[in-house]
This record gives C-alpha cells, sequence and structure tokens, in this order.
C-alpha cells in the first residue's frame, strides 16, 4: 500500500494544480465568464480553449490508464456507468447553467476565488454550500429510488458512487 | 473582444486535463468539483479526507493567486451581494441535482462520451447563453 503521507500530498497536489488550471484558463474571472456565455454581446470565446485543451489532454491519457487493472493508489476505478437521461439530470443542469451565467462562477472557481480571500467569491461558496445542503434535505424528502450514496456509477460524482 | 486570451486558456485546460488524469492514475476518481464539495457534506466512512485535502490544495492555488497575481481572481461584474447568493443556492443545488458540473461532465464525462454528460453540458451552456444575454441585454439594458 502507498504511504499514506504520499497519498494525503496526491490528493492535495492535485487540488492545486486544478486551481492552477483554473486560475491561468481565466474561469476565475466573472466577466470573463459572463463574457464567453453571453455569445450575442461582445463575445469572448477564449473559456471554449479551455475546454477544449482539458478534455484533449484528458482524452490522450484517458484510455492508457484506464487500461491499467487498478489505479496506482487504489483498489479500483470508480468511473460512472449510468446512461439514463433523467428529469433531475436535465432541471438540475439548467439550473446549474443559469447561476454560473447570473454570478459568473461555477464550483471549482468559486473555492479559488475564496481561497483568495474575495468577498463576492466567499459570498457565493458559502450560498452554494447552502444549495448543496437544501438538495440533500430535497434527496431525503423524495429520493429517487435509492440513496443517492448507494446509486452506482452517478455521473460525476466525485467518487461517491462504487465501481459497478 | 479585448480579453481574447486562447493561449492562455488552453495551457489552463491542459493543466486542469492533468489535475483529472492524475486523480484517475493514482486514486480510480473522477474529477468532479461539486461531487468533490457535495460528497463533504455527507460523509461516508474515509471519504471525506481525501476530499478535504483537495478543496484545501485548491483554497491554496485562491491564496497564492490572491497574492502574486490578484488580477486572475478580480471579480468587477458587480453583482449585488442578494444576486450572488441566489446564483450560489442555483449553482449548488443544481449541480447536485444534474450529478455534476463543468470539470465533471465537462471535462471528465465529454472525455469518456458519456450521452448523461453531453446532455448536461449542452443544456448548462443553453441556459447560461440564454441567462447571460436576459442579464446583460434585457434586465441592465444592453451594455454591448
Amino acid at each position: 500500500m502507498t504511504h499514506p503521507v504520499l497519498r494525503n500530498l496526491s490528493h492535495a497536489a492535485a487540488g492545486l494544480l486544478f486551481a492552477a488550471g483554473l486560475g491561468l484558463a481565466g474561469m476565475t474571472q466573472p466577466t470573463k465568464v459572463v463574457g464567453f456565455l453571453d455569445v450575442l454581446g461582445d463575445w469572448d470565446p477564449s473559456l471554449a480553449f479551455v475546454m477544449v485543451g482539458g478534455i484533449l489532454t484528458h482524452m490522450a491519457l484517458y484510455r492508457f490508464i484506464v487500461r491499467r487493472p487498478s489505479p496506482l493508489m487504489a483498489d479500483a476505478f470508480r468511473i460512472p456507468t449510468r446512461r439514463d437521461i433523467t428529469p433531475r439530470l436535465v432541471v438540475g443542469s439548467a439550473m446549474f447553467g443559469a447561476g454560473w451565467a447570473i454570478a459568473g462562477f461555477c464550483p471549482g472557481p468559486s473555492l479559488v476565488s475564496a481561497g483568495a480571500g474575495a468577498p463576492t467569491g466567499l459570498l457565493f461558496l458559502g450560498a452554494m454550500l447552502g444549495g448543496m445542503a437544501l438538495f440533500q434535505l430535497y434527496d431525503r424528502r423524495a429520493p429517487q429510488g435509492t440513496p443517492p450514496a448507494a446509486r452506482p456509477g452517478d455521473a460525476a460524482s466525485g467518487g461517491t458512487a462504487p465501481a459497478a | 473582444m479585448e480579453n481574447f486570451t486562447p493561449i492562455a486558456s488552453t495551457i489552463g485546460g491542459v493543466l486542469i486535463g492533468l489535475s483529472a488524469s492524475l486523480m484517475l492514475l493514482l486514486h480510480g476518481r473522477i474529477a468532479g468539483i461539486s461531487g468533490i464539495v457535495g460528497g463533504v457534506l455527507q460523509p461516508h466512512a474515509g471519504e471525506r479526507l481525501w476530499r478535504l485535502l483537495f478543496l484545501g490544495g485548491m483554497l491554496a492555488g485562491g491564496v497564492a493567486f490572491g497574492l502574486a497575481a490578484p488580477a486572475v481572481v478580480a471579480d468587477e461584474l458587480g453583482r449585488t451581494p442578494a444576486t450572488v447568493v441566489v446564483a450560489g443556492l442555483l449553482v449548488g443545488f443544481g449541480t447536485r441535482l444534474g450529478s455534476g458540473c463543468t470539470s465533471g461532465h465537462g471535462i471528465c464525462g465529454l472525455t469518456r462520451f458519456s450521452p448523461r454528460s453531453l446532455v448536461a453540458v449542452l443544456t448548462f451552456m443553453t441556459t447560461g447563453a440564454v441567462t447571460a444575454y436576459v442579464v446583460n441585454h434585457v434586465i441592465l439594458g444592453g451594455a454591448a
């Protein structure tokens, strides 16, 4: 097994690298985000390049990584396997897009901005955590089949789901 | 379009892709930020520490930008605090209901050709564009 200190450091390093990418990309500047989303205004297409750079890089490495029998520091890959298009997926994504365009923050950049001590970043992060807590209350009252923790392969769940 | 930064944005995207690849190679996990944050709020045994470490790394990155390059984290949008709170609630609730955000669906999901992520990305890009249009040109009266 990997030494715990090394494993812990690797998580923090991945977070730091992610933050560096967001900052360099311009994702942490709300004016740039809104300038990208407002395609009928004075359009700034820069953030499309973030997606292209991120996807091409991850795609180039992805197939070599998942060919391995297991990850280097864990027992198994936990990659979402769901393929069903649900009302939750569409309504949730629609709400997210609207919120993203209103304040110019998506979840990652709000953490970077809050880390820098920016007042709007801190306020947004607090409200976002509140929104997530509200979702958990809603989910407990109106669960979709099984509780979220036991739902296998939920897309992009950040690893709450067990390997399918 | 005076702020067009294709090279910096591409390099930033590459770093994000490398971080996502690192998480997958080392830990077999998807680097979806909303999922990582949401998981902290509903902890399972042994599932909380790595999330806090990853998020701590992100906050540390923010501290570094704040000290070394404050323009990177400058917010010149000028939204009222109440507006920011509404946006944060929408993003928090929406990303959990929709199982992901720009990172989990946008980068990781599209890389795998996940049909759910494709639908999610098309949906949030559309409502994002419509909302940005309404805010900029209808509510604020057309700055462009």
